[in-house]
């Protein structure tokens, strides 16, 4: 299927002022940055966990460890979907005791954040778990929410949300993708 | 996902399927240095392992393998299973079947048995061993150790010394090489070679100190005493000195080449036992891939849209 942008939500600019206040977030609710570490969600997440680990840096002196989480082996639907490029999990740092910040681009029905959690807790017990996400688009199909938001898009369902970075795409900002149909044109 | 619902024959698999299953098994491999070596992945499947010949060291790595997976393993050996009281195959494949397992792995003594199981039942097949034929895992996890020790597979020269006529292992790991771009020299006595040695696709040595300066690997295969009828050589001591590795003649090889074993060896026979505990020698490196490469053939051949209606 072919998709079109119908709306760019968020402009570089935009991302970065989010991606500031989200840092400035984590560091108050954490009171600090002594014990936390960031962990991004492949691919798109753990672009934005580095962004998020710089910027906390700049602001605290103290730059966080961060990591990077495959989920494949934990999704829930392998049986209808293999994802055919499974990547190397990297988590640098023992999670035991600290706060972890799960970093992903959209939040849309939780199902990956619940594989991610799960994922976590195969390394240890952390003392918390926290959710930082770029867009939350809704249409949850499990009970999880984001504790750090850059923008809440409302989406119908059939629309896509894309997160475009410079390091993938070549350019950063945050659309909204329609299928393109054929016979409607 | 691969191209083959099945792992039998290693010409079944492209090189692009070879890929993903080593990528994947890069993934595993972490997994297993995890200190809880166990995902939730293949939950609520049944692997079967259906082993009619001895094993103990692949059907542990299989059986390990599918519960890090955290799939149902059961093990069906030769001596407990109804083959004993004459079930055929056919039937004891239907009988499986009708049990409802997803993936089958079957050793067998006689080649060709995990193709007759396949074509009668509706679950997914990995040979773990026919007769004299395939071991498709074995050369998988091969490449897969070479791949982490020199770094890539493409132009490489691996021979492969010994027993070659009755060698399953050298039967997956030839086509292995030239699916991936490597150059297989098989190394032999002519009474180990196969009649025609030339329908092998791989350039044929008698002697393991002419071709020795051109390896990136020396792959040292079993002298399978309990499989040849009368030794083929005169004695062992005679073998070990024209195609044993040892330390002599590891000193003229490349200083990076690499001595490769498929286990049990025989020390002092087709390996000596200094090179077998040097570190040049990547033997235990090799069963430490068996598992994190099963996992992922298991993996890719269980996820994805239909399976468990294969064939």
């Amino acid at each position: 299927m072919e998709y079109r942008t119908k709306a760019i939500v968020m402009d570089s600019p935009a991302i970065e002022r989010a991606v500031t206040r989200i840092a400035h977030e984590v560091l108050e609710a954490n009171e600090g940055a002594s014990d936390i570490a960031i962990v991004g969600i492949l691919t798109r997440g753990v672009h934005l966990a580095g962004l998020l680990a710089e910027r906390i840096k700049q602001i605290e002196g103290v730059e966080p460890p961060v990591g990077s989480l495959d989920i494949s082996f934990y999704r829930d639907d392998l049986a209808t979907r293999l994802n055919p490029e499974v990547h190397r999990t990297d988590i640098p740092f023992d999670v035991e005791g600290r706060d972890i910040v799960l970093v992903d681009d959209v939040l849309y029905t939780g199902r990956t954040i619940r594989a991610a959690m799960d994922a976590i807790m195969d390394y240890g017990r952390p003392r918390s778990m926290q959710l930082a996400v770029l867009v939350d688009r809704g249409h949850r199909e499990l009970p999880i929410r984001a504790d750090y938001v850059g923008k809440n898009v409302p989406t119908a369902g059939r629309e896509r949300v894309r997160v475009f970075l410079q390091e993938n795409d070549g350019r950063t900002s945050v659309e909204i993708l329609e299928a393109v149909t054929q016979e409607g044109e | 996902m691969l191209s083959t619902p099945h792992i039998i024959d290693m010409q079944d698999l492209t090189e692009a399927d070879i890929t993903m299953i080593l990528d994947t098994a890069e993934s595993f491999k972490e997994v297993n240095e995890r200190r809880i070596k166990k995902l939730p992945t293949l939950r609520g499947r049944t692997i079967v392992n259906l082993f009619l010949e001895p094993s103990t060291r692949t059907r542990t790595s299989f059986e390990i393998a599918a519960k890090r997976l955290s799939a149902d393993a059961v093990n069906m050996t030769g001596s407990a299973s109804a083959t004993v009281k004459g079930e055929s195959l056919r039937d004891t494949a239907q009988t499986l079947s009708a049990m409802a397992c997803d993936l089958i792995v079957v050793r067998h003594r006689y080649a060709g048995a995990p193709r007759v199981l396949a074509e009668c039942m509706d679950a997914h097949v990995v040979n773990g061993g026919d007769g004299r034929h395939q071991h498709p895992t074995q050369a998988l996890l091969d490449l897969f150790t070479i791949r982490q020790e020199l770094g890539h597979l493409e132009g490489l020269t691996v021979g492969i010394v010994g027993d070659i006529a009755n060698s399953r292992v050298a039967g997956s790991l030839i086509p292995a090489l030239r699916t991936v771009g490597a150059k297989p020299i098989v190394i032999a006595p002519p009474t180990l070679l196969p009649a025609r040695p030339d329908v092998l696709g791989a350039e044929v040595s008698n002697s393991l100190d002419d071709v020795l300066p051109e390896l990136d690997v020396a792959y040292m295969l079993r002298v399978q005493m309990e499989r040849s009828e009368g030794m083929p050589f005169p004695s062992l001591r005679e073998y070990a000195r024209f195609y044993g590795m040892n330390a002599v003649r590891l000193a003229k090889a490349r200083p990076e080449m690499k001595v490769m074993h498929p286990g049990p060896m025989n020390r002092g026979v087709e390996i000596s036992a200094d090179v077998a505990d040097s570190s040049r020698a990547i033997v235990l490196n090799q069963v430490n891939s068996g598992v994190a490469v099963r996992m992922a053939t298991m993996y890719l051949l269980l996820g994805g849209g239909d399976s468990g209606t294969a064939s």
